[in-house]
């Protein structure tokens, strides 16, 4: 179980535990403390991910969450998508496969990609696939430009779990900055939350090998943070990213590794007093030639890789830097048994102390990198001298580079906070704080120890959430560093062949920012989403500056005026089910019910939701009765006998007040005050626009008392209507509305029988026509239960709505099919009363009442009343129809075959020619009492137009209809009022 | 997510609360206005970058609405609603 690079000792592993793992289906081995990038690293693998625009062989370039390149999939037990190799934590039994290639990672067919890459230049897909519509050809590019698929099912063991907090100081990052600052306010007695999103904190520290007091700078870590951990003030979370920075300093946290087994990734959402920024800084890649080869690393991942994993990448080294920090870095690798063969350094002159570290190394100023030659790994580097051209050729198996480093100003700038570039560091800093924030450390553009902490202790002073003062006692003296830089955005690619990389998870080169450029897209956000530099996952960690710098550079100006674009969150992939918690799919948006539910299932209806997530019975079909069938039978119960409706979940409201009917007469169309108690009216509401809102009954139960129902899908958006006019434009008036909804359930029995059936029920209500007329209301006792009884119909029949408590709706509704029987009661559906309105021509909110429509178009300005000075939307409704334009109205349809059913939506045009359409139909249903199809439409100038022909016109056929008016049945009410 | 401070519950998630829009003109008596006047109150709402005074309704909460004057860019909030109703 020999690994092949991994040093003799050293490093934060633990040997004695070793792990096995798979990686496109070979069997591998690491160490309990590997990531999956390090492991592999260790076993000499060198490809990992074939890339996602060319198909070239990539590796790992980074060491964590700014990797590029390493995309994998996991498997089985741990199935998730794409996956960074170097953010994976090392598991016994990991399973995981490479990405966009095939057949292999080492043998991929879609490399061929490449040599047509002048034929794919960024903007082409914009460019060629926009006839006749782009989403012809989407499914089949991203396909071609696959990355991981999503796991079919839900994980097989454990779940997902979110938790709110509240805190006094919210610290992201353990590094150096992060665990002074927790230290001083964890001392204070505040109460702090401490985030890092590495397995253990530490933060640089972890790979840099300096000293605090004289001792190794981890064994300060390590007593910071055995101090806290006994602290009950302080929550401590390791393997946790801080993602997103919201409004008023809240800020979601995605914890991997939770105490408890069987949370697989835990989700917190903490507000804060005080946010402390110690994020850090991410290094910035150089651009040149072949950038991308496998073996080609950041140099402070080789780094890591050798100090923290104990994992040689390479054994022949060539540095190309711009900037002091891979000096530091070279006792380190050294010792690891690294042959250092140069150190390109582009600068001309760099300080003597830097170039003390290099003693014995070759140090080549004034120096690039030309190229780099090998295909599935580096095997030599071609240096340029900057001065006299010449190049040399140096054979090496590994190429670490460092362009500098960029500050994680992220969660900075997604709290609004603004940044500035800095000419010190040649990197972006923040500028202005926006909420309640502070960034100390390298993602303050601050990068040696000393100063770290001296502007930590500085900064932290200043902050004054918590009653004490914070301060931190105790010395704290550190290695000497130093830090300077010569940016270099790109070396000088005029007139190269080999593909140069910006962003290399996106394939974006040299030649898609200058094409970008020249077709005039110069604004850095035009920039990134003609190119797509900067997106993706790792949405341009290491990249994104050097775009700016050359889109300043090619047009002369500061990189402040180029600007950067948006930094979004998440900073990091995020699972949906951390983001979701344990609110899985039936509780995200959970059903309302009434409480006749389980009676409905347990009576064979195909249940749906219709509106507003009421789960109601679509219908209930008999033996292998088809849809048609069953809805047949239930409308033909009701023309001719009696059926029984569950009409629940109606909006249904209380409003109690002096000024209840001044009020009614504002919402409503027709005048509602003048109504005698027991007695309603039918009312149509607009909104101040002119157009339909909704309809609905109104009844007065007594002077001040009146209830009101809406339809089923609007009711919620007509209680903050009438709240909203009540609040702001008539706060003096009496009226309170109380949400009676869920307080009265419904069974309508509507029918020719349905006085029969009443009387079978036994009620103290006298029902007969003369003491209980149509639109009034009586209250009473129906089979022993108090009721509300409300002449009002849907249907057109006869109908009785039956209104008591929820506690004895299930009794009344199964005394209802008990004593119905004998009449052949049958439960109704939301299809068959579907079509029992539409033989009536009532509306239907969604259908003939969709947002556009106002009472005259569809024949009710008989509702509008001509004596109220005024209610909502009279003054637009006249407004509007004094323009005089064509309207479309409200007409029925009869197709000239009986039998042609008319889809609903399918659009009307004149002769049925493509040419725009003049209506729509809005409903067609099978008409038991007609025995034929019959339909609503919206068509314009319908009103005068009875009696004409409409032509439907569909895809293969045109139906042509007879425009009628908007009744099918009872034209004249006789039944309803019956 | 925004706090709101809602002057029956206090600070609560913005989950809480449906938005009701900027404050505009009160309604006019609309017998009393041009027909211009009347477009622009239904049409002209402040949509500024910076402080805007909105409605907000506390729809899981206590039902109430109220006004809160509110910075677009900085979601900061500098006035809240008086307590007393």
């Amino acid at each position: 179980m020999k690994n092949l690079n991994r040093l003799e000792s050293g490093g934060r592993i633990d040997r004695s535990k070793s792990l096995s793992f798979s990686f496109n289906g070979k069997l591998y081995y690491g160490f309990e403390g590997d990531t999956l990038a390090s492991a592999m690293l260790a076993n000499g693998l060198h490809v990992i991910a074939r890339s996602f625009k060319y198909h070239r062989p990539r590796g790992i370039i980074g060491s964590g969450v700014e990797d590029p390149a390493s995309l994998i999939e996991l498997l089985e037990e741990e199935a998730s998508g794409n996956n960074l190799c170097t953010n994976v934590k090392l598991k016994e039994g990991l399973k995981a496969k490479s990405i966009n290639c095939w057949p292999s990672v080492d043998f991929d067919v879609g490399a061929v990609v490449q040599y047509f890459a002048k034929f794919v230049p960024a903007g082409f897909y914009y460019k060629t696939f926009k006839w006749p519509t782009w989403h012809l050809f989407e499914p089949f590019i991203r396909r071609a430009a696959g990355l991981a698929s999503a796991p079919k099912e839900p994980p097989k063991k454990g779940h997902f779990e979110s938790r709110n907090a509240h805190t006094d100081f919210l610290i992201i990052g353990a590094g150096p900055a992060g665990l002074l600052a927790t230290l001083m306010a964890a001392r204070s007695g505040a109460k702090v939350f401490l985030v890092d999103q590495n397995t253990e904190a530490g933060g640089s520290l972890l790979s840099l090998k300096l000293n605090i007091n004289q001792k190794p700078a981890m064994a300060w870590v390590e007593s910071a943070v055995k101090e806290i951990a006994n602290m009950s003030n302080v929550t401590h979370l390791q393997d946790s990213t801080a993602w997103a920075y919201r409004e008023h300093n809240l800020v979601i946290i995605n914890e991997r590794e939770v105490e408890n087994v069987s949370i697989i990734e835990r989700s917190w959402r903490v507000r804060a007093k005080n946010i402390i920024i110690a994020t850090g800084a991410i290094e910035r890649s150089l651009v040149f030639p072949n950038n991308d080869r496998p073996g080609v690393m950041l140099a402070s991942a080789v780094l890591t890789f050798v100090n923290r994993y104990s994992v040689k990448p390479g054994d022949n080294m060539v540095l190309f830097t711009n900037n002091d920090s891979v000096y530091s870095y070279i006792k380190d690798l050294k010792t690891a048994g690294i042959n250092i063969l140069a150190i390109v350094d582009s600068r001309k002159h760099i300080a003597s102390a830097v170039l003390a570290e290099a003693q014995n190394v070759r140090v080549v100023l004034n120096s690039i990198i030309r190229n780099v030659n090998g295909y599935k790994k580096v095997n030599s580097v071609v240096v340029q001298s900057l001065v006299d051209k010449e190049l040399e050729t140096i054979p090496c198996d590994l190429l670490a580079h460092s362009g500098g480093w960029n500050p994680v100003v992220h969660l900075h700038s997604q709290s609004r906070g603004t940044i500035k570039f800095n000419d010190r560091i040649a990197s972006f800093v923040p500028d202005q704080f926006i909420q309640n924030s502070i960034s100390i450390g390298a993602c303050n553009g601050t990068f040696t120890l000393n100063e770290i902490f001296n502007e930590t202790k500085s900064l932290l002073c200043g902050v004054s959430a918590h009653s004490k003062p914070l301060v931190y006692e105790g010395k704290l003296e550190c290695s000497k560093q130093s830090y300077s830089i010569e940016a270099l955005w790109s070396i000088d690619l005029s007139k190269e062949k080999n593909k140069a990389f910006f962003d290399i998870q996106n394939d974006v080169t040299h030649d898609d920012i200058q094409l970008a450029l020249t077709e005039g897209y110069s604004n850095i956000e035009h920039v990134k989403r003609y190119t797509t530099g900067g997106m993706g996952f790792d949405q341009g960690k290491t990249g994104n500056v050097n775009i700016i710098g050359m889109v300043a550079k090619e047009q002369g100006i500061d990189l402040d005026d180029v600007g950067t674009t948006t930094f979004r969150s998440p900073f990091i992939p995020v699972s949906f089910g951390s983001i979701n918690g344990v609110r899985e799919g039936s509780v995200v948006l959970p059903f309302r019910h009434t409480p006749i539910t389980k009676w409905n299932l347990e009576n064979g209806a195909f249940m749906y939701e219709a509106g507003a997530r009421w789960r109601r019975p679509g219908y209930f079909p008999i033996g292998g009765e088809s849809f048609q069938q069953a809805v047949n039978r239930e409308c033909h119960a009701v023309r001719t006998g009696v059926g029984v409706y569950d009409g629940s979940p109606l909006g249904k409201f209380e409003l109690k007040g002096e000024n209840v009917g001044e009020f009614l007469d504002l919402i409503y169309t027709n005048i509602i005050s003048s109504l005698e108690p027991g007695n309603g009216r039918y009312g149509l509401m607009l909104t101040d626009d002119g157009l339909i809102f909704d309809d609905g009954v109104a009844f007065r139960i007594d002077k001040h008392r009146w209830f009101i129902s809406t339809s089923s899908g609007h009711s919620d958006a007509v209680y903050q209507h009438m709240l909203k006019i009540l609040a702001f434009d008539h706060p003096e008036w009496d009226v309170k509305i109380t949400n009676i909804t869920n307080q009265w359930n419904n069974a309508t029995i509507c029918g020719p029988l349905a006085r029969k059936l009443l009387k079978k029920l036994e009620t103290d209500i006298a029902y007969d026509n003369g003491s209980f007329p149509f639109m009034t209301f009586r209250e009473g006792h129906i089979a022993d239960i108090p009721a509300r009884i409300i002449r009002v119909s849907f249907t057109g029949e006869l109908s009785f709505e039956i209104n008591v408590s929820p506690r004895n709706m299930l009794v009344l509704w199964e005394r209802i099919i008990e004593e119905g029987t004998e009449f052949g009661i049958l439960p109704v559906g939301s299809e068959a009363s579907h079509v029992l309105r539409v033989e009536k021509g009532f509306l239907s909110l969604g259908h003939e009442v969709d947002g556009t429509v106002d009472p005259y178009d569809l024949g009710m300005d008989w509702l509008m009343s001509k004596k109220k000075l005024d209610y909502i939307g009279k003054r637009s409704v006249h407004l509007r129809r004094s323009l005089g334009k064509v309207r479309k109205e409200l007409v029925g349809l009869l197709p000239n075959n009986p039998n042609d059913a008319i889809p609903e939506g399918a659009p009307i045009t004149p002769d049925g020619k493509k040419v725009a359409t003049e209506g729509f139909t809005t409903a067609c249903v099978w008409s038991v009492v007609n025995e034929r199809w019959v339909g609503l439409a919206l068509l314009e100038n319908g009103h005068n137009r009875h009696g004409e022909e409409a032509c439907v016109r569909m895809k293969d056929e045109i139906i042509r209809a007879k425009i009628t008016k908007p009744v099918f049945h009872d034209s004249d009410g006789k039944l309803l009022r019956s | 997510m925004l706090l709101i401070h809602c002057p029956f519950c206090k600070n609560r998630n913005e989950t809480e609360f449906v938005y009701g829009g900027p404050v505009g003109a009160n309604r006019p008596d609309p017998n009393l206005v041009s027909d211009e006047e009347w477009v622009d109150y239904l049409t002209m709402v402040p949509n500024p970058m910076g402080p805007v005074y909105e409605r907000w309704w506390h729809a899981r909460g206590c039902d109430q609405w109220f006004i809160i004057c509110r910075d677009t860019v900085t979601h900061e909030i500098l006035e809240n609603p008086s307590e007393e109703p």
